[in-house]
């Protein structure tokens, strides 16, 4: 019986997706166990997510296929490989997990999963994710927005930008042992730009909980910039007066800047940006400014040398 | 073993690795994005080929066997076979034969620009692996096929080049390229360098 409810989950990969939420709601959090067992590259976060609706925003393309958006991940704290996320994330605990807030704000402290899920209500949205080595997919995230995380611990005028950071444990995460960046992986973002709408924390994609290799249990989707500004497994948030230094930024600062907006005129010394491949297709597409959210965040930038802002 | 069996089995050594992309391309089994898994895989396999050719001199030299000599041709070709199958992955499948956006690749992506270089010493390399090009181009044969040794290494700094930030794997073919043309220096100066050595006089 276990086995066969286990096969039929895996189904979700072809389903359509109306059929396949239909389905989830049937699912209880010991089928996701099974599910473990039958595949072994979703564990996933161990939490429930309560009711979800549909968010503003979002596209309706054609999604990524589950099994690429699980099996096709830049993850580096478990590892370099695309396929290594999928097959040793495996001994990440996301249950307890606490995120830390601290810095310029009036109610700075710890909070437990659990409780943020219980204060915000969420919402699903379908984004593209555009990656800087020039490959892109469209997942449907389910979060809720980072704007309204954030009001809840009160940041303080000094407050200019915020920074995020990865959970540091070599014991849980094997890529960490070997020191490709300087760990533990960090993010930020400018104050106006965390509080937009459009910013995003994901704690789910299509409907379940986030698998670990996507960033369980909670990580960040800003889906107008570069795929590694969108941070994974969030432990840390700092709000700060000054500008903060992200991983990529201190590995190599003269190929990732702060900013890091999808910028079809702007090259990365190694990929041109001008287009890009969608997961599943042939043809490279082109790459649209601020990855077709120009309408939403250009404002966001207006005035500013986004060549030189890059 | 006599040679010419040696060299079939070899041959279908060689073989190997495409028939088995090609089968895991046709079985869907490449991932998410198998044009990239087709690059890095016949990429890969071009380099590992052009170390493999230059064992084959001190693999002579340390055992005695001749046979070694003879499969240097064969496996020198392969590699060409195999930078074939990746720059036409790159031209056709990757880029779609765009040649504007292919031409600026080569001009503005330097792991690009020394890939290219590498492929394009790599073909008189190929044209001239034969009996008749020996005869006729006699000193100079010897001359160019020199390439052999630069080829890898600019194969090594493409590598090198192209990935973000984990550097391992080109590291490690950067040190068995080093290691083999340390072998190949004569063995007078293999020495010498060691003996005036300052750290291993003291
Ligand atoms: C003798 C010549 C060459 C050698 C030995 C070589 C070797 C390699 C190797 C080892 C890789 C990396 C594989 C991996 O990451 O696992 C690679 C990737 C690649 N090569 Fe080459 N290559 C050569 C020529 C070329 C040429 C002529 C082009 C195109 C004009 C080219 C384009 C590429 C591209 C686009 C990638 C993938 C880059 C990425 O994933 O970002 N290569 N090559």
């Amino acid at each position: 019986m276990l086995i066969k409810r286990a096969e039929d989950l895996t189904e979700a990969d072809v389903t359509p997706y109306d059929v396949y939420r239909e389905r989830r709601r049937f699912m209880q959090s010991g089928l996701a166990g099974a599910a473990a067992l039958a595949m072994p590259w979703l564990a996933r976060a161990n939490i429930t997510l309560g009711k979800i609706t549909p968010g503003p925003f979002g596209t309706d393309e054609d999604k990524t296929p589950l099994k690429d958006v699980t099996t096709y991940n830049n993850f580096y704290e478990f590892g370099t490989s695309k396929a290594d996320p999928a097959i040793r994330s495996g001994s990440l605990v996301t249950d307890p997990w606490t995120v830390t807030v601290s810095g310029e704000c009036d109610k700075p402290g710890s909070v437990d999963l659990h409780d943020i899920l219980k204060a915000h209500p969420l919402q699903e949205r379908i984004d593209r994710l555009r990656c800087v080595e020039g490959w892109s997919m469209v997942i449907p995230w389910v979060g809720f927005p980072l704007a309204d995380f954030i009001k809840g611990f009160q940041p303080n005028a000094n407050a200019k930008y915020v920074e995020f950071e990865t959970l540091n444990d070599k014991a849980q995460m094997p890529g960490l042992r070997r020191r490709v960046l300087d760990w533990p992986y960090t993010e930020g973002l400018r104050m106006d730009e965390a509080m937009h709408p459009l910013a995003l924390l994901a704690v789910g994609l299509y409907g379940e909980p986030l698998p670990i290799q996507n960033g369980a249990p909670i990580r960040l989707v800003v889906p107008w910039k570069y795929g590694f500004k969108s941070i994974k497994s969030i432990v840390k948030v700092r709000f700060r007066e000054t500008q903060p230094i992200s991983a990529w930024q201190k590995a190599a600062p003269s190929e990732y800047g702060f900013y890091s907006n999808v910028n079809p005129k702007v090259d990365h010394p190694r990929w041109s940006q001008r287009r890009e491949r969608r997961i599943g297709e042939f043809a490279k597409r082109k790459t649209l400014m601020f990855n077709g959210y120009a309408e939403q965040v250009a404002s966001l930038y207006s005035g500013m040398d986004l060549k030189k802002n890059f | 073993m006599p040679v010419a069996l040696i060299k079939s089995l070899v041959f279908a050594l060689c073989l190997l690795p495409g028939v088995l992309l090609g089968w895991q391309f046709y079985q869907d089994q490449l991932g998410a994005n198998p044009i990239e898994a087709i690059t890095h895989n016949t990429g890969e396999w071009t380099l590992r080929l052009l170390l493999i050719t230059l064992v084959m001199t001190p693999l002579k030299r340390l055992t005695g066997w001749y046979w070694p000599i003879r499969l240097r041709r064969m496996l020198g070709l392969f590699a060409f076979f195999y930078a074939c199958l990746h720059l036409s992955t790159y031209l056709w499948l990757d880029q779609f034969f765009d040649w504007p956006e292919i031409w600026l690749d080569i001009l503005d992506r330097p792991f690009i620009t020394v890939g290219m270089l590498a492929f394009v010493l790599l073909l008189p390399l190929a044209v001239t692996s034969n009996r008749y090009a020996i005869k006729k181009l006699g000193r100079n044969w010897k001359r160019l096929h020199r390439l052999a040794y630069i080829v890898p290494v600019l194969g090594v700094l493409h590598f090198w080049w192209l990935v973000k930030a984990d550097v391992l794997e080109p590291a490690i073919y950067a040190l068995l390229l080093g290691a083999l043309l340390f072998a190949r220096l004569p063995e007078r100066k293999r020495l010498g360098k060691a003996k005036t050595s300052p750290q291993a006089a003291g």
